[in-house]
Parts: structure tokens; sequence; C-alpha cells
């Protein structure tokens, strides 16, 4: 079954490139451009993998991660967060917040199907 | 496009928006706004470009970029204070990433001298608070508690039950032990490592799953793993979203790094107890591979296994028979429910207070290409609808009738539809005014003078074109008033003015127009300089008596320059005059103001658009002219008393107290040789930009209309005197008067003799095809 991957970032860049990749492997996606429209999102998408960025107004990532994770209808979907191999303090602070495993930027296709692989079921 | 390639063009779309952002929030803070979330707006511009870089590698970038981003992280994090001497170092690095975005786009080159000046400054910054640049950074795991569960392992009277999987299932469905209780076989240099694998609870809150962990070990070589249900408690003690179960894992292969085992565990590090052992290296921690007492099974077989490995088989994750994705865990420490209610009531609040601080319009992106064909479209459409309804008065049928009320209610919506059209294509202002405070800094910099700027009416709209357009006579205008306008900070200091000079940016709307005003408070025009200069350049006679007014608008004339040298910033080969005439091709017009020692004021004045015009259509020589409503005061019927000769060739006409030139609009653009008498026609007040006023005299007027504009320039050629056609309702091509090309007196007579060498002037009847098929 096609499995869907809700992103989350603010950069069209950014959510074009997951879009690329995503639909070339094969996932459906849905978009969404902070943690406030992606907590807006989680119903519709019903999302098996999500993908969020960390630096996002309204809502960054460590907030989009805690409401979903406060959220008894999508608590249990695997989250990735987009992170900077740096930023070990970042990293922390997204599991902190619930965050699943993360993909370090720049990520390439092969990086980021492989970390979907290691959560989704 | 290759869809990389086209995302490519977004990203570079992106970062003008996001150094705009950049600089935006710069100035406010350099304004002494210490709104956090401006700091944090600018710092994720900076983190956004460098994101985007980094998947094209485009590296001079990432690394400006970052260094740039490392810095505001600091100032995000108070760590730094964002103090005037700070912003001014952080706005000369945004313009230095700005032309690192550039190079990037368009292949060019920075000034690498500048950039890595830049680069270490910001460094300088960042290191400045200690820590250094990387300060955040390293120190993550340093409060990262490892927690293991503490599991008695050694207690020989319980031995851990080890046994595998499908052992198990085997065991509970009655089937023979499966042979995968054989331990792995190690062939030739294959590396056997011992895992031991107990997850805790927090691994599946964080939706983590051993089942896929265990997948992903399995990927490494060949695995033989056997579960621990020790741990299970009674069915009536667990709780369900608790973490139970542990797994022990041989895995071999070739060359098995124990560091790609660890990545394995990487997401789930803190959050489980993990084991690695090569075999044969530590025996004390070894699992023990022996199989597992019968004992052990029954006391597995104490809670119900069969519903669990049911569960197991279902989901194919022995995790999940712990974790039902329907019954997700939760924290056995905090078992307080979540509210949903409220959960979503935070939401609420914090949307509301985002709202409140960045009230963002959503926005769809669409090509410039289907908008302009849409307003082409739409002015063929108004076209039509006014022939329709011409047509329609021809039939003679009724006011009242449903057809002339339906059409009414066509034109209404006609009109309507134009405007939220032409209201797409509007855009503010800002996107061209953001790019002066660069432009400022670095001509003050250049002159070594204190300039502030101030920008007001950002947001005011207009077409895009004409911003488009406005980028270069306001870039000149500015330098200008920097370069010209302002004096040196010692020479105001000297005039009691304070050191630092104002140059303000304002854009309005006013009556169907918009209004741009660029102001200084510098020196002003030195109107005895500037005329002497006008008389020595043989641009008028000594002998010219002129107004105050009169003088500052020599600066517009062609060939006049008051710089003595070219200098490097004002000039560029290009004048007032320059500018004055890119302002009339918007048809706009340009006006300036100024008091000695006190500074200069010019105000543009644009429409809003450059497709449709409203315009009073007249009949001169039985042809139908459209004049720009804009430019006309009042239309009147002349006197015979109040018309005077000066000439054969130049009369006058009374206008309350004051005379105008009377022009004959007929003989200006060559349709005729002899004027008929001022008293048969009207006459039209105009009055030009500067202000100077002449009545034109047109046969009739037959009426008010929106026309739209169509290039003379784009489909024929350019005409002396006419600015553009448009088609009529009765599908016929009228030509739109240029206002200010007939008021300048000629000294040729007739425009139409320069311009179109058939007699009798210029005819709308041979216009060129692609004009005329509209009719």
């Amino acid at each position: 079954m096609t499995k869907t991957i809700l992103t989350v970032d603010d950069s069209r860049t950014m959510r074009d490139m997951l879009h690329l990749a995503l639909t070339e492997a094969g996932f459906r996606v849905v978009q969404a451009v902070d943690g406030l429209d992606g907590l807006e999102a989680l119903d519709a998408a019903q999302a098996d993998v999500i993908i969020t960025d960390i630096n996002m107004p309204r809502l960054d990532g460590f907030g989009f991660i805690e409401g979903v994770r406060k959220n008894d209808r999508h608590r249990a979907t695997p989250i990735l967060v987009l992170t900077t191999e740096s930023d070990t303090s970042k990293k922390q602070r997204a599991r902190d917040a619930g965050a699943t495993g993360w993909i370090v930027k720049p990520f390439n296709p092969e990086k980021l199907i492989d970390a979907i692989r290691r959560v989704a079921a | 496009m290759d869809p990389l390639a086209a995302i490519k063009v977004t990203f570079f779309q992106e970062c003008e928006e996001q150094l705009a952002e950049l600089e935006g929030g710069l100035l406010a803070m350099e304004g002494g706004d210490h709104d956090p979330e401006i700091v944090n707006a600018v710092f994720r511009a900076v983190h956004s470009i460098k994101g985007g870089a980094g998947a094209f590698s485009l590296e001079d970038l990432v690394r400006f970029s970052h260094v740039f981003e490392t810095a505001l992280d600091l100032i995000r994090s108070g760590d730094i204070q964002a103090d005037q001497e700070t912003l001014k170092l952080l706005l000369r690095s945004a313009d230095v990433l700005a032309d690192h975005v550039r190079a990037a786009r368009d292949g060019g080159s920075v000034d690498e001298g500048r950039s890595s000046a830049m680069a270490e400054a910001l460094e300088a910054l960042a290191s400045g608070m200690g820590g250094g640049g990387e300060a955040d950074t390293g120190d993550g795991f340093a409060d990262f508690v490892f927690n293991p569960v503490t599991i008695d392992m050694s207690d020989a009277a319980a031995p851990a039950p080890d046994l595998s999987i499908e052992d198990l299932l085997a065991r509970v469905t009655g089937e023979a032990a499966s042979t995968s209780d054989v331990p792995a076989e190690t062939a030739g240099d294959d590396v056997t490592w011992h895992i031991r694998f107990y997850p805790q609870v927090g691994l599946y809150q964080k939706a983590n799953e051993s089942g896929l962990l265990l997948r992903e070990l399995a990927r490494l070589g060949k695995v033989e793993v056997r579960l621990d249900a020790s741990g299970l408690p009674t069915l009536q003690n667990m709780n369900p979203e608790d973490a139970y179960l542990g797994w022990s894992v041989a895995l071999s292969g070739p060359t098995l790094e124990e560091a790609s085992i660890r990545e394995v565990f990487e997401w789930v590090e803190g959050d489980c107890y993990l084991d690695i052992v090569r075999e044969g290296a530590a025996p004390a921690a070894a699992v023990a591979a022996g199989t597992a007492p019968a004992a052990s099974i029954d006391a597995v077989g104490e809670v119900d296994v069969m519903a669990l490995i049911r569960a197991a088989q279902a989901a194919e994750v022995p995790a999940a028979a712990m974790t039902p994705p329907t019954a997700a865990p939760r924290p056995a420490e905090a078992p307080a429910k979540v509210e949903p209610t409220k959960t979503r009531e935070a939401a609420l609040d914090a949307k509301a207070q985002a709202a409140a601080r960045e009230a963002s319009p959503q926005t769809i992106r669409v090509d410039l290409e289907r908008v302009d064909r849409l307003i082409d479209l739409v002015g063929e459409l108004v076209i039509n609808q006014a022939m329709l309804t011409q047509r329609v008065a021809e039939c003679g049928l009724q006011r009242a009738s449903s057809v002339a009320m339906g059409l009414d209610d066509l034109e209404q919506l006609t009109r309507e539809i134009q405007d939220s059209v032409m209201a797409i294509r509007a855009q503010p202002v800002k996107s061209v005014f953001q790019r002066f405070p660069r432009l400022v800094r670095e001509i003050a910099a250049m002159t070594g003078k204190e300039v502030r700027l101030i920008m007001d009416g950002e947001g005011t709209e207009v077409d895009k074109t004409v911003i488009e357009r406005l980028s270069d006579p306001l870039t000149h205008m500015i330098r200008n008033a920097i370069d010209h306008g302002l004096e040196t900070p010692d020479e105001r200091e000297a005039a009691g003015k304070p050191r630092e000079g104002v140059v303000r940016l304002a854009a309005l709307h006013r009556s169907g127009r918009i209004v741009i005003e660029i102001s200084d408070d510098g020196r002003g025009i030195n109107r005895p300089r500037v005329k002497q200069i006008a008389v020595d350049k043989g641009l008028i006679s000594p002998e010219t008596n002129l107004s105050d007014d009169e003088i500052d608008n020599l600066i517009f004339m062609a060939g006049f320059s008051t710089a003595a040298t070219v200098s490097d910033i004002s000039g560029r080969g290009v004048g007032m005059d320059v500018v004055r005439r890119s302002i009339q091709s918007l048809g706009g017009r340009i006006n300036i103001s100024s008091r000695p020692g006190q500074g200069s004021t010019f105000t543009l004045s644009l429409p809003l658009t450059l497709a449709v015009l409203d315009g009073m259509v007249v009949t001169v020589a039985g042809q139908t002219l459209v004049a720009p409503l804009t430019a006309i005061i009042e239309s009147l019927q002349p006197k015979a008393a109040d018309v005077r000769s000066l000439g054969p060739n130049a009369q006058v006409i009374a206008i309350r107290d004051t005379h105008v030139p009377l022009i004959d609009i007929g003989r200006s653009l060559g349709y005729r040789t002899v004027t008929p008498p001022p008293t048969e026609g009207v006459a039209l007040l105009v009055e030009g930009e500067g202000g100077s006023r002449a009545a034109l005299m047109v046969d009739a007027i037959q009426g008010q209309r929106q026309v739209v504009i169509k290039s003379l320039e784009a489909n024929y050629r350019p005409v002396p005197g006419i600015a553009a056609a448009t088609i009529l309702g009765d599908g016929r091509v009228a030509l739109i008067l240029d206002i200010d090309a007939v008021m300048v007196p000629k000294p040729h007579e007739g425009l139409g003799a320069a311009s179109a060498p058939a007699a009798g002037g210029f005819d709308p009847a041979v216009v060129p095809t692609s004009l005329a098929k509209v009719g």
C-alpha cells in the first residue's frame, strides 16, 4: 500500500525537494508550511511518517512534534526531523519533544528513503 | 526543465524573499524593535538559504551563510547583544550574503576580500562571547543522561529465557522448533556480535519500534534473535503501554563493525539498554546462547502469550504487541490523560497569537504569462462589451428593455473583472523599495556621509510593470539625493543641522495614481548655479526670466549635469533628463520643489496600471483621439474675446486671470494646416508634468471612456505626440494623445510633418493589422 508522508517545512525549496524525492520513491506526499499548518494537516493527511523542519515561523519543529505526540490519534506516528550534522543540541531537543529520528541535511534521496524505511513498518 | 532545475529556480526566488526578510528584520532591530520573533525570522532566513544551498552544493554560499547563521544563533540565544555596531556588521553581512546568492545564481563571483573580511568579523563576533563559533554545538550530549535500565541478569536461579521468536511461536502453536535456534553459522572471516537490547518506554513514545530496529540489524548480516519475555508481569499488573520485552541478537557477517550496529540504534540511544559485544572479546558480558530452560517457558506461559504472539503476528512486529497503534504508549510515570480539547485550545491559542503577530495572507504563485494573458483577454472583453453596447444602442432598443438592462449589468461586471484582474498584477512598492537600504549604506560609505533612510508606504500597490520600471529612476534619484543633495557631516554641523542627513522615500495613492516622493534635508538646489549652467550650456538665453520653480526644473533638461566632474555615484552617464523620460514613458510626471538650505523633494506621479486609461474621447479634424483624463483640468468653450494672437502661429487664451497657450491639436499632429476659429471648438485645459498648462483645441468632445491601452511602439513605431493607441467600441482605432509632447512648443510647426511624411499626417486607417484586428 502506498505510504503517505507528511512534510512540514517553511522553505519552498525544501518542500519541493522532499516532494520530488518522495514521489519518485512512490510515496504519497502531503505538505505543510509550518508547525501549525502541520498540526492542522494531521487528520487529513493520515501520514505513515512525518518529516519536519525545525526552524519555522508560527510554530517550530519542537512545538509541532510535541503537538503530534499529544494528539491521541497521531502520537504513534514516526517523526523524522530535518537537521544539520553539527547540531547535536537540536537533535536532542527534538528527541526530547518526541522525534523518532532525524535526517541530516543536505539529504539525498537515498538517505531520505533509508530513514523512512527505518521507522516505517 | 528537469525537476531539480525547477527547484533550483524556486530556491533562488526564495533566497530573494529570505534576503528581503533578513534585511527588513535587521533594519527593524536597528530601529530598536526587540521582538524575539524578528530575531527568529532573521535567523531562519539565513538558515533556509544555507539549507537550500547545501542541497545544491553551493559551497561558497553554504560557507558564508554558516558563519552568518552561527552569529545570528548566538544573538537569538541572547549570548550576543545586538547593539548598533553589531547590527551594522550584520547588515553589511546581509549585503555580502546577497552577493553570494546572486553569484551562485548568475555564475558570477563575489568580492572575495569583502566576503572573507565579513566572515572573519562574524567569526570574531561569535567567538567574542567565549564559547566560540560552534558554542552551542557539541554540548548536546553533555546533558543527555544515559539511563540504563537495571535488569538483574546474574540471577542464576531465574535465568533469562532466551528463545527466538520462531522458537517461541513454534512452542506456543505446537509446531516443531524452527531451525533458527541453531546458532548462527560463522563462515570464513565472519565476525559475530552479541547484542542485548532492552527498550524503555521512551523508545515507544517516540514511535520507534523494536521490530524495525531488529529488521535493520538483519540487513547487516545473519541474525538470530531471541526474545526475553521474563520481564512480563502478570496480565493484571501489565501496563500495555510500558516496555517489558528485551532481545538478544547474535549478528554475524563479514567485516562487521560495531559502528554500523550502533548506527542502527542511533535514534534510540538513551531510550534503551544496549549492550554490544564482539564474540570472544568479553565473555562476561556475552549473552548465554544456550536454549531456554523449560521452566522459563512455563513462566512465560503464565501470561497469555498466545494473545501476545497473535498480535505480534498480525503486526509483523513483536514490539507492536506492546504498543498497538490504536493505543500508543504513554509515560507510565505521567499517566494523566491529555485532554484533547485542551491541546486543541492550546493550538488555537498559539495560532491566534501567531496570527496577531503576522497576518500572512494565503498566496499562490502564478506564472506571470498567465496573468498577462488574462489581462489581455479582459482587455478584449472590455472592448467587446463596449462594441456590443454600441450595436445595441444602434438598434434603438429602449433603455428599460431587458437587453439594455442586461448589458448594463454586463458592463458593471466587466469593470469589476477588469479591476480584479488588474489587482492581481498589483504589487506593493516594497519589492523595489527594499533594495534601497543597501544602496544608501553603500553610497553613504563611498561619500563619507551619514545618511538615514526613512521609507513610508511600502505597502502601496501598483502594477508590476510600473514597479519594475521604477527601479532605475528611483535608484538614480536616491544616488543624487545623497551625492548632490546631502552635505558632508561637517558641513551639516556647521549649518546647525544634525550630522546625519535624512533621505525619505514615500509612496501613497492619490486620485487614482501612485505618488512617490524622494526628499532629502540637504542643501537644496543652488539656483544661481543651476541657471548659470543652463546659460553656459546654451539651454537658455541669459536674459530668460525664470521663476524659482522653473529654474529648479532646468535640471530635467537634456544635457544638463551639475556635477563638475562626473562622479562615481551619480554620474553614470544618465542625468535627470533620462529619469524624467523613463517616468514619462510610464505615463508619469516628475516634479521638484526645493528650499535652499533645507532640502529638495522630487515628486513622481504615476498611473497605477499601464493597461487601461480613463480618457476623454474627442474629435479633431475628423479623427477620433483620446486625451488622458488625468491631465485634463477642465474643458471650456472659448470666447472670441479671450483669445489673443501672438503671431501667425501662436495664440493664447485668457482663462480667469492667466493666459495659457492655445494649441490646435489638429495642426500639431498634422491633420490640418489651417486652424478653425477657436470659438467653433472646445478647449481642454491641460496640465503637463512640471505644472505648465495649455489649452488644447479640439473640434468636439464625444465623452469619457475607459480605454485599453495598446502600445504603438510594440505594434507599430513611436509617433511623436501620440502616447499609445486604443480600440473603441465601434471597433475603430483611436490614438491616445501624449499631452506633454503636444504641449511643448516646437521650433518647427506641426509634429505630423516630422513624424508622418504622408500628406494629411498620421492616418489611423493605416494602422498595422495587429492593432486593427480586434475591430
